[in-house]
């Protein structure tokens, strides 16, 4: 199951997390964005199947990166995962609201990121290779 | 399958680090404002909460129980801060200075959730809670008395919307600025903004919307927030980013249907600030740096040092060729080549080198805590000036230089500086000043550690030693001051508390002194009674590579570091006089002490007395000539360490291999001279001449 996620966090540690959790296990290409502006332009020049954000950063934010994806034509097939340290938040509640598929709360286990990108790819026909 | 989380531990270790130095660097900033009583930039309380955030996200991902829960509690009371809850004060700053001790400590375990730490952790948290806050609940929420799009509410974090809040029961006013920003410069455009807005406003948020936007463009709508009316603040960005329009503020009651605002759809495109290739620009990375490992950089530059020996062994064989006319012309060209191949080489290195480098403004931030800490527990009043913070060192000598410093630092501060009673009695200012300043002078890197305080008693230190047996009464009479000041790097002489109080000086600087001279470096001190003291560090700029003088010296080959060394001239025996036990020639008119190599080794026999050198060496302020057999000429050397049979001889640094099998040992420059100059050797030699 080759796919090509995108990590928006400003925290080196986390993106290197990912980047390993991922490639380790799925041959995942992943690429990496430490700022929502970084974010911004790799999502207007790729379609990614996996987007993976971190709501908390300076500048932009995750939600905004979300209300952004919902209305660019290029991310209509990525699945969302919204990266925040409470799940049951406001942060949370609004993300759903713009059209996040799934929540990691930090701290989050190698496995959970694993299982839960597994399940969303699963649950979709078109993911684009 | 493998855990993932052991290949980027490095990672986050070195990103823990990162944030708890920015937190300490913000924290100092804070104590000043505070003191100083200026206005707390709310940025710089955001930065502060911002560092402890994400250390709180990562420690709880890489298992740092410890960590993750004093970041939690820290992080609640930042918000607290943040948001007007609980105000800056001393006993706010000590919890908060203790807590870059205690991550760093914490983040150094072998096992980060070791149960031992639990109750030392727990007192600490239990400090933070004992920081009162005032909930002042006001009425209503602010946010509802503007009339802001829920688009644009919609996707504030929880965070974003607080601070949006605080500005408005702080009387900020809201405004909009809606512009299209080129995506590839838009981090540079951005950061013009901000510096823009900086001082009579705060950003809240950017918001991206597609409206307006293209594959190149993007439209941002800034949220921000400011004291100052519109006409102003629009003349104050003079139309740089189209113009800014104040949120109006709602006339209705909340409970009424929100009247949705339109946004006007003209967007002003925003030129870039600096011209750019436009085609490879647009997957620049935002943060231009990498983090390395040192270990791969030492790797690098092993294989320079082996280039330059490959270097070596090509030079010798065209050497041979030399004076063979037939081969003439493709000499030349070799020779040519050759020093290309050089300067490119040396190009490398410098590049490498340049890399390791690191500002010793590092090591500044954390005496800086120590300073205050010091000060505070000594109820003195310390300033702290610092010039040079800028002046770059290997990386790894940082590392190595912390320990020591503050060790000088707090000694500084603990037996130099007077109570602000005693500064008043003898008329100086109340506050006395500890300075650090670095400068780099040639390959060296010069640290100076200054107080103006009581400064030291030569006489007493001299008769500490004597009474602790570490010298004769008879030899000590006949010190210079200054070798009574030097008694004070003697083992056994500083470290008791008796002694400290009379020195003026604290415990181990024997050790201190150690651990300079094993980085290649010299501490000397210079001190007056009543006026203060400086303690002034020597410091090669790198360990990695050096360029060395090679040397013979009894059919053995040395290799001498060529920063140490200042000149070579021809010895002549008959110049030699003996002043004091010691031998010495005059070069221009100045009396030069020397030392016999093969002598000082006990080699006997082949020295060959015609056609021999002085290599003069120059170390800190101190100059002393190695008389040597021959001088071979300069190469760069890779210092190796020397084996465990070796590792105890002083006088060598290492060992290093010259390319044509053969190994010659390095000279320890500044152990040589500290020996000859005022080490336990010297005072041997005095005490057998008394």
């Amino acid at each position: 199951m080759a796919f090509h996620a995108l990590i928006v966090d400003d925290s080196s540690a986390v993106r290197a997390f990912v980047r390993a959790s991922l490639e380790d296990a799925d041959f995942a290409r992943v690429q990496e964005a430490e700022t929502g502006f970084e974010a911004l332009r790799l999502l207007a020049a790729n379609a990614f199947d996996v987007v993976i954000v971190d709501v908390n950063m300076p500048d932009i934010n995750g939600l905004e990166l979300l209300a952004f994806m919902k209305k660019s034509p290029r991310q209509q097939g990525a699945r969302k995962i919204l990266i925040s340290t409470q799940v049951d938040g406001l942060d949370a509640k609004r993300g759903t609201e713009l059209g996040a598929d799934a929540f990691l709360q930090k701290p989050f286990e190698v496995d959970e990121l694993r299982e839960l990108i597994r399940g969303l790819l699963g649950s979709t026909e078109g993911v684009s290779l | 399958m493998s855990d993932p989380r052991d290949n980027v531990q490095q990672e986050f270790l070195a990103e823990a680090q990162e944030l708890v130095e920015a937190l300490s660097r913000d924290l100092l900033l804070l104590d000043e404002a505070h003191h100083r009583k200026d206005r707390i930039d709310p940025a710089l309380i955001n930065e502060i909460f911002r560092s402890v955030h994400t250390l709180k996200g990562i420690a709880g991902m890489f298992g740092y129980k410890h960590v993750g829960a004093v970041a939690h509690a820290l992080e609640d009371l930042l918000d607290d801060l943040r948001l007007g809850r609980t105000s800056v004060g001393s006993q706010l700053l000590d919890v908060l200075f203790d807590s870059v001790e205690r991550f760093q400590r914490l983040l150094a375990l072998e096992d980060p959730e070791s149960p031992e730490e639990e109750a030392g952790v727990q007192a600490y948290l239990a400090a933070i809670r004992s920081i009162g806050t005032e909930t002042s609940e006001e009425e209503g929420d602010p946010l509802d008395k503007y009339a802001i799009e829920p688009a644009v509410l919609s996707v504030l974090t929880e965070y974003e919307e607080h601070r949006l809040r605080a500005c408005i029961r702080a009387g900020l006013r809201l405004y909009r600025l809606r512009a299209a920003f080129d995506l590839t410069a838009i981090d540079d455009s951005i950061e013009t903004l901000r510096d823009v807005a900086s001082n009579d406003a705060e950003i809240i948020t950017y918001l991206p919307s597609m409206e307006g936007g293209n594959d190149d463009t993007i439209e941002l709508v800034v949220l921000i927030a400011s004291p100052v009316p519109e006409e102003q603040l629009n003349a104050h960005f003079e139309g740089r980013y189209g113009t800014i329009e104040a949120i109006e503020e709602r006339t209705h009651l909340p409970t009424l249907p929100p009247r949705l605002t339109s946004i006007p759809s003209a967007a002003i495109r925003m030129e870039p600030q600096a011209e750019e290739d436009p085609g490879q620009a647009s997957l620049r990375s935002v943060a231009n740096s990498v983090r390395v490992d040192i270990r791969k950089l030492d790797h690098l530059m092993n294989v320079v040092g082996e280039l330059a020996l490959i270097r070596s062994a090509v030079n010798r064989i065209v050497d041979r060729f030399k004076g063979e006319s037939m081969h003439r012309r493709s000499l030349m060209d070799l020779d040519r080549i050759g020093r290309g191949f050089e300067r490119q080489l040396s190009e490398l290195r410098s590049g490498i080198l340049d890399v390791r480098m690191v500002p010793l403004g590092q090591v500044f931030d954390k005496l800086a805590r120590i300073v205050r800490q010091a000060a505070r527990e000594h109820d003195k009043q310390v300033r702290l000036v610092v010039t040079g913070a800028s002046t770059e060192i290997d990386k790894l000598i940082v590392e190595e230089l912390t320990d020591p410093l503050m060790h000088l630092v707090r000694n500084a501060i603990d037996h130099g500086i007077e109570s602000a009673e005693a500064r008043t009695q003898v008329a100086k200012s109340p506050e006395g000043t500890v300075a650090l300043n670095a400068y780099q002078k040639g390959s060296n890197v010069v640290i100076e550690v200054e107080d103006d305080g009581a400064g030291m008693n030569a006489h007493q230190l001299r008769e500490a030693a004597v009474s602790r047996g570490l010298l004769s009464a008879d030899v000590s009479h006949e010190l210079t001051r200054q070798e009574m000041l030097n008694l004070v790097f003697m083992p056994g002489l500083s470290t008791s508390s008796e002694i400290t109080g009379l020195s003026g000086r604290g415990v181990g600087m024997d050790v201190v002194k150690t651990n300079i001279l094993r980085m290649g470096g010299m501490i000397s001190i210079a001190s007056e009674q009543g006026t203060g003291t400086k303690i002034t560090v020597t410091l090669p700029i790198t360990l990695a590579i050096i360029r060395a003088l090679i040397v013979t010296v009894a059919s053995r080959t040395f290799a001498l570091p060529i920063t140490a060394v200042r000149e070579a001239i021809p010895y002549v025996p008959e110049d030699v006089r003996t002043i004091q036990g010691r031998e010495v020639i005059t070069l221009r008119g100045e009396t030069l002490a020397i030392c016999d190599l093969a002598r000082l080794f006990g080699f006997r026999g082949s020295t060959s007395k015609a056609g021999r050198f002085v290599v003069v060496g120059s170390m800190g302020n101190r100059e002393l000539g190695f008389v040597v057999d021959d001088l071979i000429g300069q190469e760069d050397v890779i210092i190796k360490a020397l084996g465990k049979s070796l590792a105890s001889v002083r006088g060598f640094a290492g060992a290093t291999d010259l390319g044509d099998q053969k190994v010659a040992l390095v000279l320890d420059a500044p152990t040589l001279f500290t020996e000859y100059f005022d080490g336990p050797d010297a005072l041997r030699s005095l005490e057998t001449r008394a």
